[in-house]
């Protein structure tokens, strides 16, 4: 058993919250293990991974024997127990509430709009074998498309970042969600230049932790263009 | 100025902000908003939240939304004692936990019972087809059970040995199938249990105040702006 404390965290890349939580890491410089679970193999249902995670889900982190799961519980509390530079989750009270305002509504908004064109485009076909189903794909590019404005005008208007002047963890959450229909070769930013100014900014502020992260996510896109 | 909460007590997230207000005597000034009548559209309300939900919350020049983030501002502004939010980081991690997975994990769940079981049919004349109400109750039974063997467990309380900022999020949630006739407690013992527990720490008669919206039956509403809500609602959960 290796000594030393070292964050173990179980990730599929694959999986937009997995990424945010990796980027993290990687960022704050917190040391750390990544353990990958193949969601595709069925590495989650397996009776030893059931057994740190019940609900068979990614991301899991494992600190010195403390389980923690859900990717927003992860990235606050690695941000406070190991001394990041604040700006990620801010202590000032109010810089905290736009944080925890962000990372509450990203689980009703971001995060299911943008992974239902993924799923619909890609995963979807890629399990059934069928065509995708253009009727329910032009209503989740819609509502993807509400959510999008309301990233806009709600949470970038007059600001860097979705939560103030500086990158904080939501914008991790965000990035990761929104990169995730690329698997697909959509870019769903496209002619939305604000968005698209804020990912840039985004992926400045993290650098190559941001392509590494990515990597699997942007073989999928390669492999799915070929395929076309 | 007081710190105003905006609330529509019909909602689970408003029940929870409320509650947690009322029992740490926290002073505000109570702002209704009737979501059946369509006030979160006003203009006076888009001041204060883009999100254009509740419960939104202003103090002086600062204005929030998300209940989570409300009742995580609330803890710290106003020093409320350590067990609803503790400092300890695991046990925060642990609350911070299920605050997040309840999002979708019963919330949504909750609210579509809500809405397919009594609202719909009741309040708007919509009929419900039978194979999604069915699958409603299936994943709110799924969430119930999930809530009772991952978070509560053995334990009196989701973080442990108190009342926290979860349970209290959780209790408003799984009560508002009970709003429309649905008994979630029966043949679940341990949330049954559970639910006397917060009940308890919350105070029967504050419990019961928060409640009585979601308990009262139908709500009334304009019959003019019925349309425009079951188009809505149809889109959301049909």
């Amino acid at each position: 058993m290796a000594a030393g404390r070292q964050v173990e965290v179980y990730l599929d890349l694959m999986s937009q919250p997995c990424r945010a939580v990796h980027i993290f890491l990687s960022c704050a410089g917190i040391p750390h293990r990544v353990r990958t679970v193949a969601l595709r193999k069925g590495e989650n249902r397996t009776p030893e991974f059931t057994k740190l995670n019940p609900m068979q889900k990614v991301p899991v982190m494992v600190d010195s024997g403390f389980v923690l799961t859900e990717s927003d519980a992860i990235l606050k509390y690695l941000a406070t127990r190991y001394n990041v530079p604040e700006h990620w989750y801010p202590r000032q009270p109010e810089r905290r509430a736009r944080v925890d305002e962000y990372t509450a509504w990203h689980h009703s908004n971001t995060r299911p709009h943008a992974a239902k064109v993924f799923m619909l485009e890609v995963l979807l076909p890629a399990q059934s074998g069928s065509q995708v189903d253009e009727g329910r794909l032009i209503r989740a590019l819609s509502q993807l498309d509400d959510t999008l404005d309301k990233l806009e005008t709600m949470f970038l208007r007059r600001q860097a970042f979705l939560c103030g002047d500086d990158i904080t963890v939501a914008d991790l959450l965000a990035i990761c969600e929104l990169m995730q229909p690329l698997g697909g070769g959509r870019d769903v930013l496209q002619g939305r230049p604000q968005l698209q100014r804020w990912r840039s900014r985004v992926q400045s502020a993290i650098s190559d932790a941001f392509d590494r992260a990515h990597a699997i996510l942007y073989a999928v896109r390669d492999r799915h263009k070929a395929k076309l | 100025m007081a710190l105003e909460l905006y609330l529509d007590l019909h909602s689970q997230p408003c029940r929870s902000v409320y509650m947690f207000a009322k029992k740490n005597n926290i002073p505000f000034e109570f702002k209704k908003i009737s979501l059946l009548d369509g006030e979160q559209y006003g203009e006076e309300f888009g001041k204060i939240t883009l999100i254009r939900q509740v419960p939104a919350l202003r103090d002086g020049d600062f204005c929030l939304a998300e209940s989570i983030a409300i009742l995580l501002y609330l803890a710290e502004k106003f020093k409320t004692a350590d067990f609803w939010y503790p400092a300890d980081l695991q046990q925060r991690a642990r609350i911070n936990e299920y605050l997040s997975w309840q999002h979708t994990g019963i919330r949504l769940h909750g609210s579509k019972v809500f809405w397919l079981q009594l609202l719909l049919p009741k309040l708007l004349g919509v009929e419900v087809p039978q194979d999604k109400l069915d699958a409603a109750l299936e994943d709110l039974d799924s969430s119930l059970k999930l809530i009772e063997e991952k978070f509560i467990q053995d334990k009196p309380f989701i973080a442990g040995d108190h009342i926290s900022l979860a349970d209290l999020v959780a209790i408003a949630e799984v009560m508002q199938p009970v709003g429309s006739g649905l008994d979630v407690f029966e043949g679940r013992p341990k949330l049954s249990a559970w639910r006397d527990r917060v009940q308890a720490a919350i105070g029967k008669e504050l419990f019961d105040e928060a409640h009585q919206m979601i308990l009262g039956g139908v709500p009334v509403m304009d019959v003019s702006k019925m349309q425009v809500l079951k188009s809505k609602i149809i889109r959301l959960f049909l």
